[in-house]
């Protein structure tokens, strides 16, 4: 392996895991504090591609397409939760994995109700359609690099805000004891909204960025999904640092996997790491419960 | 928080009854077919008895072991593939190295039940260590993983899928008639059914039941629910394996759409839809499942719109499934 | 000399900085009924968790009949003898109170890898489950244990615990929550139960424990301060200071 294709694919192993962290950040939130498996996940990452999508073809402007794209996917996650997920926080997983499955039907059903079986084109913004030299002999796509410096950025955001302040000081006594952050006073009903839909407007923004890389179309959530769902479980399910350091591994491992090794290994290399992971610690390398 | 109840069947005369009533009813299936002059009707019939198969199969881990397994699909896939690959060799179009060059069912399906057990068992031995939540999530992974590893093998058709061509056989009689194999799948669904209640009711399943309840006290009892459940997981897999076997049989052909995470869920719906407490109760989800895809899917191209509000309906106000309510008429009917 | 049924020495459990026992040294005779009395938050249940194998101790060890089980899982305990009913009722509801306490046999009755004949039929487990039953007052009651009182599934948890076969029945708190009338029930049942089985109870109703005990130790923040007969530890001022004054 050139040093070249080190690099390149370092990066875009890199990019793929920013993208994860930003998917699984909002997952084991949602987890760690609802106790809630949330499959819909993977709705508002593809929902948040297609109204980005949409901005982009009437005005041309990426930058809109972000300032609107984010906050409405926000607001379809606040929908979500305030008509169907709050209800079922207290149920069985069992349930929560059948009404989000179906959730997930009827989502995807309106998606191409709306949009069409067709993937949605989403055209590179002029400044970013070019391409950069990062090392003697390496170019890699400005938007790419752009990506990831957004992606860096907001999971560095994310993870001060969650580490540092008080809000997310209340956010992480929620995730590791619920009935001790109601005694301490906090609004659990309104930290659950808002962190659903934070997370929901990460999702969002991951699919913005997975947008002009892979084709917007109906079903472009899923395999995000569950990708974001090995990053929460290795992370350890409520863990931010979890997340992060998952999703990077995550996303370097499956890269690296699918350029090195034959494609029936590369493809699996990531879940036997899984579960090479969890027969080590079962609940995951950073477990915050119990 | 606590699964679906598992109540403790018994081999009652009145459960025993319900299970022939079902399997005379799909062996009828036939004639009514030519009665009426729609062989679409056996179309549908064989599908509901193999996915039956498969619910039945789940509902040993959901139902009785309280374990939410999505990696069934996968299973499934497994045993479909066993029986696709063999026979494809029969074309020269492939060749594998472990499996035989037959279309022997006598042969074909017993191996895909072994390679399916198998798979459960190694991948049981990881995801059982864990529980609730992480269960569920990584019983999904390992499902992404099978499904993923059978798109990336060319060989055997990668997401295109086997088709083959080679001519099954039951003992060295022709097996690929749509009637004989669709009697032969019910046969195979009333042998799983008796089992699985036998199994259900034996002290295997009084201590998988159990473990579904309170592992903490079996454990205080002096039984560890582990590797009981892992037995559980690994049979269950065998069985899903048969019916992913089935199915590829029933149609020449096997791909991995067919174990995808969506038929993970659906296997998953079939159980709660039937009723998690009964062994007999996929057989109804399924039957419920099947005909209602069909129905709908004739009636709009928007259709899983329509199935995924029902799903949605289903969890919100059927707890017992549909067994339930037949449970409960017939209750009414007797006490009025 | 014979060494006692349970021999614990040195035994050590930390949650975080928080110590529940603290170099413990205990023992149980064969045949012994031993109370173990102290206020709130001694650390009576994280050392009962200890001894069934709950909860693994940081230090110290434990030997029931000469064997070291400190190590050792609970399900292999269980299979020594040593039995636990729980300080809040720790059954399985959906199964009939018949079907609760076979399980309990059918732990005893070897490995359960058997498919085929149904338990619920089965003598070898019925009727000792029965049996059992009989002896806490619970016969005849073929109800779901999600659907009895409080008190009967107080008895229930004992049935299980005696379908074991124990040689040392482990009590947390068998009256907890009880009216008085069921405790006076289960004081007597325990009475009856005394000649037969050796004993560790952890009891808050001192009426039970001096009406059984034939040897009380005080546990007062993980540590053993005080071990006698009940009048020795009642009349103990270091005891009366530290436990009995504050009630």
């Amino acid at each position: 392996m050139t040093t070249a294709l080190l690099i390149e694919q370092g990066l875009n192993g890199l990019q793929l895991g920013v993208q994860l962290f930003l998917m699984a950040a909002g997952l084991t939130l949602v987890f760690g504090i609802m106790n809630m498996i949330n499959l819909t996940h993977g709705s508002l990452f593809m929902v948040g591609a297609f109204l980005a999508a949409t901005v982009l073809a009437h005005t041309g402007s990426f930058v809109l397409a972000l300032v609107v794209a984010v906050p409405a996917t926000a607001l379809a996650g606040l929908v979500l939760e305030a008509a169907v997920l709050r209800r079922f926080y207290g149920r069985s997983h069992l349930d929560q994995v059948l009404v989000t499955f179906g959730l997930i039907m009827v989502i995807n059903e309106l998606t191409r109700m709306v949009w069409g079986n067709v993937p949605v084109p989403m055209a590179l913004p002029q400044v970013l359609s070019g391409a950069v030299t990062i090392y003697p002999g390496v170019t890699y796509p400005s938007f790419r690099l752009a990506i990831l410096a957004v992606g860096l950025l907001v999971a560095l955001g994310l993870y001060v805000v969650v580490v540092h302040t008080r809000v997310g000081m209340w956010v992480r006594a929620g995730a590791s004891d619920r009935a001790m952050a109601s005694a301490m006073g906090v609004n659990v009903g309104l930290v659950f909204s808002l962190v659903f839909a934070a997370g929901a407007a990460l999702a969002g923004l991951a699919g913005i960025m997975a947008g002009p890389i892979s084709a917007v179309q109906v079903g472009m959530g899923e395999p995000v999904l569950i990708l974001a769902l090995v990053v929460t479980v290795i992370g350890g399910i409520g863990s931010i640092k979890g997340a992060l350091i998952a999703a990077v591994l995550i996303g370097l491992a499956d890269t690296f996997g699918r350029v090195l090794l034959p494609p029936a290994l590369g493809s699996m290399i990531i879940f036997m790491m899984m579960a090479a992971i969890l027969a080590w610690r079962p609940r995951g390398l950073f477990p915050v419960h119990g | 928080m606590t699964l679906a109840p598992a109540a403790p069947p018994r081999a009652s005369s009145a459960t025993l009854i319900g299970i022939a009533v079902l399997v005379v009813a799909l062996a009828l299936v036939p004639t009514v077919s030519q009665a009426l002059g729609n062989p679409f009707l056996i179309k549908i019939a064989t599908r509901i008895v193999i996915f039956a198969i498969a619910a039945v199969a789940l509902n040993l881990v959901l139902g009785f072991g309280g374990l939410v397994s999505l990696c069934h699909a996968g299973l499934f896939g497994i045993g479909g593939y066993v029986l696709g690959i063999a026979a494809a060799q029969l074309d020269g179009e492939v060749s594998a190295a472990l499996l035989p060059a037959t279309g022997e069912l006598a042969v074909v399906l017993p191996l895909a039940m072994a390679v399916a057990g198998l798979a459960a068992a190694v991948m049981g031995v990881i995801a059982l260590r864990t529980s609730g939540a992480y269960f569920i999530m990584i019983t999904l992974a390992f499902n992404q993983m099978l499904y993923y590893v059978f798109v990336a093998l060319q060989q055997y058709g990668g997401e295109d899928g086997l088709q083959f061509n080679a001519a099954l056989t039951l003992f060295g009689h022709p097996a690929t008639g749509r009637v004989p194999f669709y009697y032969g799948c019910v046969a195979a669904l009333a042998l799983v059914l008796a089992g699985m209640q036998r199994l259900i009711a034996s002290r295997f399943g009084v201590v998988l039941r159990a473990s579904a309840q309170n592992e903490r006290r079996l454990t205080a009892l002096g039984i560890p629910p582990l590797p009981y459940k892992l037995a559980a997981f690994a049979l269950s897999g065998a069985v899903a394996g048969l019916a992913g076997a089935l199915f590829a049989a029933s149609q020449s052909f096997i791909s991995p759409s067919a174990m995808s995470w969506v038929q993970s869920g659906d296997l998953v719906v079939m159980c709660v839809l039937g009723g998690l407490a009964y062994v007999a109760g996929p057989v109804i989800g399924a039957g419920a499942f099947v005909a209602l895809e069909a129905v709908l899917s004739g009636w709009s191209v928007h259709w899983q719109l329509a199935f995924g509000g029902f799903i949605i309906a289903v969890v919100v106000t059927l707890r017992g499934g549909l067994i339930d309510l037949v449970r409960i008429a017939a209750r009414g009917g007797r006490a009025s | 000399m014979t060494a006692p049924l349970l021999r614990v020495r040195g035994l050590t459990k930390r949650f975080g900085g928080l110590i529940a026992t603290n170099h413990l040294d205990l023992d149980v005779g064969h045949g012994e009924t031993l109370a173990l009395i102290g206020p709130n938050g001694a650390g009576k249940t994280s050392l009962i968790a200890q001894l069934q194998g709950d909860l693994t101790p940081n230090g110290g060890s434990i030997a029931f009949d000469g064997r070291d089980i400190t190590g050792a899982p609970a399900h292999r305990r269980a299979r020594l003898g040593l039995a636990r009913s729980f300080q809040i009722s720790s059954v399985f509801p959906e199964f009939t109170l018949t079907a609760n306490v076979a399980v309990a046999v059918q732990a005893g009755a070897g490995h359960s890898f058997r498919f085929w004949r149904d338990a619920a039929a089965d003598p070898a487990l019925v009727g000792p489950a029965r049996q059992a039953l009989d002896s806490v007052g619970l016969g005849g009651l073929e109800r779901r244990a999600a659907d009895v009182s409080h008190g009967e599934r107080r008895q229930l948890e004992l049935a299980m615990a005696l379908a074991m076969r124990p040689r040392l029945l482990l009590l947390d708190e068998p009256m907890a929550g009880m009216g008085r009338e069921d405790s006076a029930r289960m004081t007597r049942l325990l009475q009856g139960l005394k000649r037969s089985y050796a004993m560790l109870l952890v009891e808050h109703d001192m009426n039970a424990v001096f009406a059984l005990a034939d040897r009380v130790v005080v546990l007062v923040a993980g540590q053993a301060i005080a071990s006698g007969t009940a009048d020795e530890v009642r009349n103990d001022p270091a005891v009366r200071a530290a436990y009995l004054g504050k009630r």
